[in-house]
């Protein structure tokens, strides 16, 4: 189980890290069971009734609404019909220039925040998994409160904090004369990635702690014996060893990235203008929407989960190059 | 920080091993990031405490009087209760929700672990795949499907998507295989039992603490989502209290004084942390799951 030997509450977490040790790769999985249709239908059955109709469903539905063109007769008397067109929304959004700019916009806004966010989330988890750390309790329980305040409440409160009048930041930053626009037009995506990195840091960081903690003792006592420093030990044993959580909270995160909604929505109102309606993808979509135009907010999406779609499907291609798990 | 004084019986023989400097910079820079996290909910706290109008006054880091009973009275009378109303709309939509989510998730996680079946992988596929899209992507169709049929406006608009989890199942199966041995289903059949009877009195106990894990995952989740019902629910008193409160604050102070946005942001992320501090071996067991995969 984890390295620390002596933890009261661990049982839980002992049945999950346990599988491990219980079931060695090699052990052959004979014993599971040929089922007849009627369990079949009885245990996956309204998972699989409600996941069609929530997921698969919603998927077609948008996928083929895409393809339609609304169109509207001149004087806007008759209601708006729609006709068969399967590329006009899509070149419609290639050459929409606040679609795109908001593609871009969520694309920089990943490159640069999540690489930061997980480099945090290392970080911390290294130095709480090291031996000299102290209150490992108390430091693990801060970094993840965050992570149980919903989107929009955590947004909220950063509104406080941001707002012109009464930011506590700005007031402490007031005797050394500094003052931070944060609904700048250049700052404001960076006060935005500013609240998910607070909300999904310490999510991230109790990921990989966890994944640190299964490293065999004998592993790291070994690299001690030959004279290794903690640094030493830190790259070259233990950033390996949690590679394949690193992969997983990167696809997880660009993900995130590409779902921004919550945290710029509610910063809209009072950002005097710096988040536009369009500010991202979604909300591109949503503007759409309002604008009575479905079939063109369905593209967007689509463009956009099939831009995650390929990059999640790279990032793990080129991630999983040379690995043999 | 009077528990980092505390030695670290777990590791018997630590403060021989490392530097004062080593402990010292570890610890700086931990207490600086937990400064980083906690710095904004105490502002929250703080701002709470204090007398009803005053609470973007001073530098909102310290006390200054005593308001809080009169904050919260403040906020039960404002437009009828409503603000109890929404508490309650998200307890249950996200308890509902989070309930029949785990006991499905489990119950496919269970059948995907345990039993052979033709399909079995192109299924534990599209789960997977569907974990991979980014879920805020299906509340536009879902909105036009529920206009369609009259659904708007109904706590179904929001219940029936939120019980479906794929990463739910996809946990699910991961603590089957892991937590209900073959041997004891095997021993159940011997004795006669149906399946699903295997399943509710032996599978299910041994799953116990991991399906704990998926129903507070998926609870934050629920309560997370903000755009669905935003779109699927106009009427406000069917409302959770992530859009009721954003409501308010869209009303810049006119309609509803500002302090109560801020009272009504603490007191709507109280129970969520009381949960995860309460049940902090669960949701540390399923991250370690996840970590482990």
């Amino acid at each position: 189980m984890g390295r620390e030997p002596v933890r009261p509450t661990g049982t839980a977490e002992q049945t999950a890290a346990a599988p491990k040790r219980a079931a060695p790769p090699g052990r052959r999985r004979g014993r599971e069971t040929a089922l007849g249709l009627r369990t079949l239908l009885l245990f996956g059955g309204p998972f699989a009734v409600l996941f069609a109709a929530m997921y698969i469903a919603p998927l077609l539905y948008a996928t083929v609404s895409s393809l339609f063109v609304v169109k509207r007769s001149g004087l806007g008397l008759a209601p708006p019909t729609r006709e068969f067109e399967p590329l006009h929304n899509f070149a419609q959004a290639f050459g929409d220039h606040d679609f795109l700019g908001a593609l871009a916009r969520v694309g920089l806004f990943a490159v640069v925040q999540v690489p930061l966010m997980l480099g945090v989330a290392l970080g911390l988890a290294l130095l709480l998994d090291s031996r000299s750390a102290r209150a490992k309790g108390f430091f693990r329980l801060g970094a993840f409160l965050p992570y149980a305040i919903p989107g929009v409440s955590a947004a909220l409160v950063w509104s406080f904090m941001y707002s012109s009048e009464s930011s506590p930041i700005n007031h402490l930053l007031e005797p050394l004369g500094v003052r931070i626009p944060f609904f700048a037009d250049g700052a404001v995506l960076w006060s935005v990635a500013n609240i998910v990195t607070w909300s999904w840091t310490g999510y991230n960081m109790i990921i990989i702690y966890s994944a640190l903690q299964t490293i065999p003792a004998e592993v790291l006592e070994a690299a001690k014996m030959d004279g290794a420093s903690a640094l030493r030990i830190a790259w070259s044993v233990k950033i390996p060893a949690v590679r394949s959580s690193l992969v997983l909270t990167t696809v997880f995160s660009i993900i995130g990235s590409a779902q921004l909604f919550n945290e710029p929505a509610v910063l809209q109102p009072i950002s005097g203008g710096a988040i536009s309606s369009a500010f991202t993808p979604i909300m591109s979509a949503q503007a759409a929407v309002a604008a009575g135009n479905y079939p063109y907010a369905a593209a967007q999406s689509v463009v956009l989960a099939l831009t995650v779609g390929v990059l999640s499907f790279v990032f793990f291609k080129l991630t999983s190059r040379g690995e043999n798990a | 920080m009077t528990a980092a004084d505390i030695p670290d019986t777990s590791r018997p023989g630590a403060g021989r091993e490392t530097t004062m400097a080593s402990r010292a910079v570890t610890l700086s820079l931990l207490l600086v990031s937990t400064v980083y996290f906690l710095f904004p909910l105490w502002w929250l706290l703080v701002s709470v405490t204090k007398p009803f109008g005053r609470q973007f006054s001073g530098n909102g880091l310290w006390f200054d009087g005593f308001g809080l009973f009169e904050n919260i009275s403040r906020l039960t009378e404002q437009n009828d209760g409503i603000f109890w109303r929404w508490m309650l709309n998200s307890v249950l939509y996200c308890g509902i929700g989070a309930l029949a989510g785990t006991l499905l998730s489990a119950m496919a996680g269970y059948l995907l672990a345990k039993y052979r079946f033709r399909g079995r992988n192109a299924l534990f596929g599209t789960v997977l795949a569907a974990v991979l899209i980014p879920k805020i992507l299906f509340t536009l169709p879902l909105y036009l499907m529920f206009s369609g049929i009259g659904l708007i406006d109904n706590p179904l608009a929001v219940l029936l998507p939120s019980i479906v989890s794929p990463f739910g199942v996809y946990l699910a199966r991961i603590f089957a295989a892991q937590s209900v041995p073959d041997e004891v289903i095997e021993a159940g059949r011997l004795d006669g039992a149906s399946e699903f009877r295997i399943f509710r009195t032996v599978a299910l106990p041994m799953m116990l603490p991991a399906l704990v894990t998926i129903f507070l995952f998926q609870f934050v989740d629920i309560w997370n989502n903000y755009l669905l019902p935003a779109m699927v629910l106009s009427d406000d008193r069917l409302q959770p209290v992530t859009v009721g409160l954003v409501g308010w604050n869209a009303s810049h102070g006119v309609a509803v004084p500002a302090p109560l946005v801020v009272i009504g942001s603490l007191v709507s992320v109280v129970p969520l942390i009381v949960a995860f501090v309460a049940l902090q071996r669960f949701w540390r067991a399923g991250m370690t799951a996840g970590a482990v995969k």
